[in-house]
């Protein structure tokens, strides 16, 4: 059981990690995001250091969104796919594994790059760390909520536009639990706690259900 | 003594019949050789055998396979696209492919040595021609053992040395009491009865 699970990990973090992977592709999105925002916001120092950690979240969560529709069309494609679902192994533990090596690969350098782009942003130093916590507990439940909808777009066939529509909204929740757990961190008044526990929750449920809800559509997409 | 059986089965895509009432029976250590003309759902059936288009109609039923396990878990299927990605090299993707099938066949040097293609193991498969991507496919064939083989096509871009080879191991794998189910238009050379569906239309 483990043996496939492995095998599918390591591979897509090779795919990744190779000339044409994902890898780099959202850290640098994140990167253009950011640095565009003080351009366009003008230099207020208090602003930007008040919407900084939303920024920084909503510039996340897009660079995370990037490259997802790919996650099973890159499969569908190619006919990995095909013998993806006919391998005895669970197909919930695969997609869940797709989704755990999509985020070490995507999600994980978007979290260490956080507290470097949140200099351009004039973030305190002491919300830094706030950020790369509360990006490290959310992103999880990016990758899984997105690997749903890249499931539909698999079975729905260019479904890319529809996939970013699809899954936006379920990640609005993340969102707004991320930047207020950020916000309490540095201004209050609520305790850090309370917002932080729910974004926890959020990828908590996110790993049981997006990688059910991801087999159940990919299964659906059977012509 | 491992049977598949097919009964009455209907088999439908993008709202079109391809073909319906289909019956047949495959018995171990048998080749059957699917033929009809293009059109005429050869491909469907290998795919509504390997489980990944819905039986509409009609059973399918495999008697003397492994009770636990679905058909499709014990098909190799063989299709157009090789399931293969061209930025990881050749032995990569075939160990990735022995360790995510479950292996149990014989180690993937011995299998890319066999079909003719073990001095490409360090290129990226991205660089092979449509022969040796196909070769390498078939190399699945040998290192996961499975009781059912669908090929579609499976002589599809392949030189006159490196169909022997696969008939070699196709035979291979029927004296050792396995079942092939083969889509082509070709002879595949090895002793074969022929299934012929499809109307004329």
């Amino acid at each position: 059981m483990t043996g496939p699970l492995a095998a599918i990990f390591r591979r897509d973090l090779l795919l990744a990690m190779r000339i044409g992977g994902g890898a780099m592709v959202g850290v640098v999105f994140f990167l253009a995001v950011v640095t565009i925002v003080p351009f366009g916001v003008g230099p207020d120092m208090n602003l930007l250091a008040r919407i900084g950690p939303a920024i920084l979240w909503i510039g996340a969560l897009l660079a995370t969104l990037l490259g997802l529709d790919r996650l099973f069309q890159a499969d569908a494609d190619d006919g990995s796919l095909d013998l993806m679902m006919m391998a005895p192994t669970p197909l919930p533990l695969v997609i869940a594994t797709k989704a755990a090596a999509h985020w070490l690969a995507t999600g994980l350098p978007l979290v260490a790059a956080a507290p470097v782009l949140g200099l351009f942003l004039n973030v305190p130093p002491e919300a830094m760390g706030a950020v790369a916590l509360t990006l490290g507990a959310g992103t999880p439940a990016l990758s899984l909520i997105g690997a749903v909808g890249a499931a539909l777009a698999v079975s729905l066939r260019r479904g890319g536009l529809l996939m970013a529509i699809l899954v936006l909204p379920l990640t609005i929740p993340v969102l707004i639990f991320g930047v207020a757990a950020t916000n309490a961190a540095i201004i209050g008044p609520l305790p850090f706690g309370q917002p932080f526990m729910i974004l926890v929750a959020l990828s908590l449920m996110s790993l049981v259900l997006g990688p059910i809800a991801a087999a159940a559509a990919l299964r659906f997409g059977l012509e | 003594m491992m049977r598949l059986t097919a009964h009455a089965l209907t088999c439908q895509r993008g709202g079109r019949i391809v073909f319906a009432d289909l019956g047949f029976a495959v018995d171990a250590g048998e080749a059957v050789q699917v033929t009809g003309p293009n059109g005429a759902g050869k491909s469907s059936l290998l795919r509504l055998i390997a489980g990944l288009v819905r039986i509409e109609e009609g059973q399918l039923t495999l008697e003397g396979g492994d009770p636990e396990a679905s058909i499709g878990e014990q098909c190799h299927y063989c299709g157009h696209q090789d399931a293969f990605k061209g930025s990881l090299t050749v032995a990569e993707n075939l160990a990735f492919w022995t360790r995510y099938l479950g292996g149990g066949g014989r180690g993937p040097e011995a299998a890319m040595e066999r079909l003719g293609i073990g001095h490409l193991a360090a290129l990226p498969a991205g660089y092979l021609s449509a022969g040796q991507r196909r070769r390498l496919a078939l190399a699945r064939l040998l290192t996961v053992t499975r009781p059912i083989w669908l090929l579609d096509e499976p002589t599809a871009a392949l030189d006159l040395a490196s169909q022997r080879v696969l008939a070699g191991i196709m035979a291979d794998h029927v004296a050792s009491g396995g079942l092939i189910l083969a889509a082509t238009h070709g002879p595949l050379g090895l002793p074969t009865r022929e299934l012929a569906i499809g109307r004329a239309a």
